[in-house]
């Protein structure tokens, strides 16, 4: 359950020559799904990155609670979670292995939980599997069981559903609207596929 | 603290895994000092001269040819990403990831040393001072490394790169070790080279993994 | 206290104008300085009794090794603020210092070796000087090839300033390690420029001689300075109303 807020103001950012952020301003609020959409290279994953802290904007800034998260980044990504395209997986571990050392970074994880982690991303069967075996959304259903287990109010999701057939879509779906039905705060740059309540959602169109 | 543990664990496991990142440089290590008698002479009397040389250098490329591995794969599937967003100081976990490279590729080759010091004519009386030297060496050279395997990350072919901004800095401990093994094959005293070595691993332990940290983010960025 | 000379200096466009206007007044003086002390030392001041003229490579040796390392200094100084407080003009610095300093480091062993000649007959020994003079070389290559390996203009005065900053805490412990290596070995009892004592007439042109260096090597700055700016600006307005 997360009480805060996630505000950008006016971030500028450039690549090179490139200006790739130009004056984004957005808020995101508790049980609230913030969409971003925009065409290839209108700068979605940058701005993902900048909002969790990764890239540095050389304007403008991002807050949390009214707290700029530069202020305190460590204790900003204690609630925070960013999943890139790749999911951030060891092919040579297993899918359990993988989630034990990836979350448990974050918080002491329980056997059980990370049973019923898996189990509500039906990747149970292939969790003892090294992830170097598993298809590219087999990988994706564990990221999301990482997802699930580390507990942070705040997603900031980067094509959450790439890889993933219909079923994989809907699961998706349905995890982003219940954390946000309860009460967290997920930002995802999705094109397609992410089914959730009209009154949760709004989108945000990134300009190329 | 039990991050660290988590970090630490989880590379021992990949090295268990994958051991061909950890065995490659320990060969080539042997095989660089199999070269020397080759090229110079088979007369242990000349060799043990140039004994602490040769192990010394062959040490420093065998652990620039690992160094290339210390974070490559890691930012290639988003490991290091997600360390540096966990909530942790990423310093400290680098430490531990550090500490994991010198457990998997110091350490082995410090203990294999003796076996090449043999080759070149090194009494079996230094083989616990090699050890020792090569074990304090190696662990410098991997803390002071890792700033600049993190500094080559995504540059093309970093390899030979890595080594441009690794050797210089490491000369210092180049000079601090081979005298250190040098005594230590004399049969003399080793501790005046080796309180100098120790005192740049006190220094890099607090200092090169705030800048293999700071480095780490800007490749993320 | 105001901090308005900061952030001035922090803008690109003061700091683009405030060099070019700098730089003629650096170059004059230097060319006057150098002029003076290169026709003091090379002319007026006596032979040395014991090395004769061969001495005298010292007015151009001993201001090159002394700039190779303040040059070092203050590119390390300069990459360390850019990293710290994200200042593009402070990176410039750290940028133009670099070739320059290196090109110093160069001059400082060629005239070492050429010294070496008549004093050791050799071309190269493992004096001390020589060798960390060396290393410094091989820490300022490493630096421009860090920074020419990244296409992203920002990426590479990033992780350079990094390395910048680890070879300032670097350079004074391979120093040390190198001078006490050479004890342990017996290093040449003749010094290029060790000698504990100088005398008068020959420390005066060498002081006047580092003095113009230092002039020279501000001047040269200063105009690779407004040329990284440049090009840290490109696609800025005001770059084209300065071009224009």
């Amino acid at each position: 359950m997360s009480r805060y807020n996630l505000r950008a103001e006016n971030l500028h950012l450039w690549r090179g020559d490139r200006h790739v952020l130009k004056g984004v301003s957005l808020s995101a609020n508790p049980g609230e799904v913030l969409q971003l959409t925009g065409v290839n290279g209108a700068g979605k994953t940058t701005l993902l990155r900048a909002l969790c802290g990764l890239a540095h904007p050389e304007q403008g800034r991002v807050l949390w609670a009214g707290r700029d998260v530069r202020a305190d980044l460590a204790g900003f990504h204690a609630v925070t979670i960013y999943l890139g395209h790749e999911a951030p997986l060891k092919p040579d571990l297993t899918a359990r292995e993988n989630l034990r050392f990836w979350i448990g970074l974050r918080r002491p994880l329980t056997a059980t939980e990370l049973d019923s982690a898996l189990a509500e991303t039906t990747a149970t069967t292939f969790a003892d599997r090294p992830v170097r075996t598993l298809s590219a959304g087999q990988k994706r259903r564990v990221a999301l069981a990482g997802l699930l287990l580390c507990r942070a109010p705040l997603w900031l999701l980067d094509e959450p559903t790439t890889n993933l057939d219909t079923a994989g879509q809907a699961l998706v779906s349905r995890l982003v609207s219940a954390h946000a039905a309860a009460g967290n705060l997920v930002i995802a740059a999705v094109h397609q596929g992410l089914q959730v309540e009209a009154h949760r959602l709004n989108r945000f169109e990134l300009a190329a | 603290m039990n991050a660290l543990r988590l970090v630490l664990m989880r590379d021992l496991m990949l090295a268990v895994r994958r051991p061909e990142h950890c065995v490659h440089p320990l060969a080539f290590f042997l095989l660089v000092t199999t070269l020397f008698p080759l090229a110079i002479s088979p007369q242990l009397s000349q060799l043990r001269l140039i004994a602490p040389g040769v192990l010394w250098v062959a040490a420093l490329l065998s652990a620039l040819l690992a160094l290339e591995f210390l974070f490559r794969d890691d930012a290639a599937d988003g490991t290091l990403e997600q360390y540096a967003l966990s909530g942790q100081s990423l310093t400290w976990l680098l430490l531990a990831k550090t500490a994991a490279h010198w457990l998997l590729t110091g350490l082995p080759l410090a203990l294999v040393a003796p076996l090449a010091g043999a080759a070149l004519g090194v009494p079996v009386s230094a083989f616990p001072g090699i050890t020792a030297t090569l074990g304090l060496g190696s662990l410098a050279l991997s803390l002071i490394g890792s700033i600049g395997a993190a500094l080559t990350l995504g540059v093309r072919r970093g390899g030979v790169l890595l080594s441009i901004l690794v050797l210089p800095l490491v000369v210092p401990v180049l000079i601090f070790g081979s005298q250190a093994t040098t005594l230590a094959i004399r049969g003399e005293a080793v501790a005046a080279p080796m309180e100098l070595l120790g005192a740049i691993v006190v220094l890099a332990v607090t200092l090169a993994p705030l800048a293999a940290a700071a480095a780490v983010r800007i490749s993320l960025e | 206290m105001t901090w308005t000379w900061f952030h001035r200096l922090g803008s690109p466009p003061y700091v683009y104008r405030l060099a070019g206007r700098l730089m003629p007044w650096f170059a004059w003086s230097a060319a006057l300085v150098i002029l003076l002390g290169l026709f003091d030392g090379l002319v007026i001041a006596p032979a040395d009794y014991q090395q004769g003229d061969g001495f005298r490579i010292i007015y151009v040796h001993v201001p090159a090794a002394w700039l190779s390392l303040m040059i070092y200094t203050w590119m390390g100084v300069a990459a360390g603020v850019g990293l710290i407080w994200r200042i593009k003009v402070a990176h410039a610095v750290a940028a133009a210092c670099a070739p320059v300093g290196a090109s110093f480091t160069a001059v400082a062993l060629a005239t070492g070796s050429l010294f070496g000649k008549p004093m050791w007959g050799t071309y190269w020994v493992w004096d001390p000087r020589l060798t960390s003079e060396l290393l410094l070389l091989f820490l300022y290559l490493g630096y421009m090839g860090l920074r020419s390996s990244f296409d992203d203009l920002q990426r590479a005065d990033r992780a350079s300033a990094v390395l910048a900053v680890v070879g300032i805490v670097n350079v004074p412990i391979v120093k040390y390690s190198v001078v006490w290596w050479n004890s342990l070995h017996q290093g040449s009892s003749l010094s290029l420029a060790g000698k504990d004592t100088i005398a008068t007439p020959m420390l005066i042109p060498l002081l006047v001689s580092m003095l113009g260096f230092t002039l020279f090597f501000a001047a040269v700055v200063l105009v690779r300075l407004q040329g990284e700016v440049l090009r840290r600006e490109r696609s800025a307005t005001w770059v084209r109303e300065a071009l224009a």
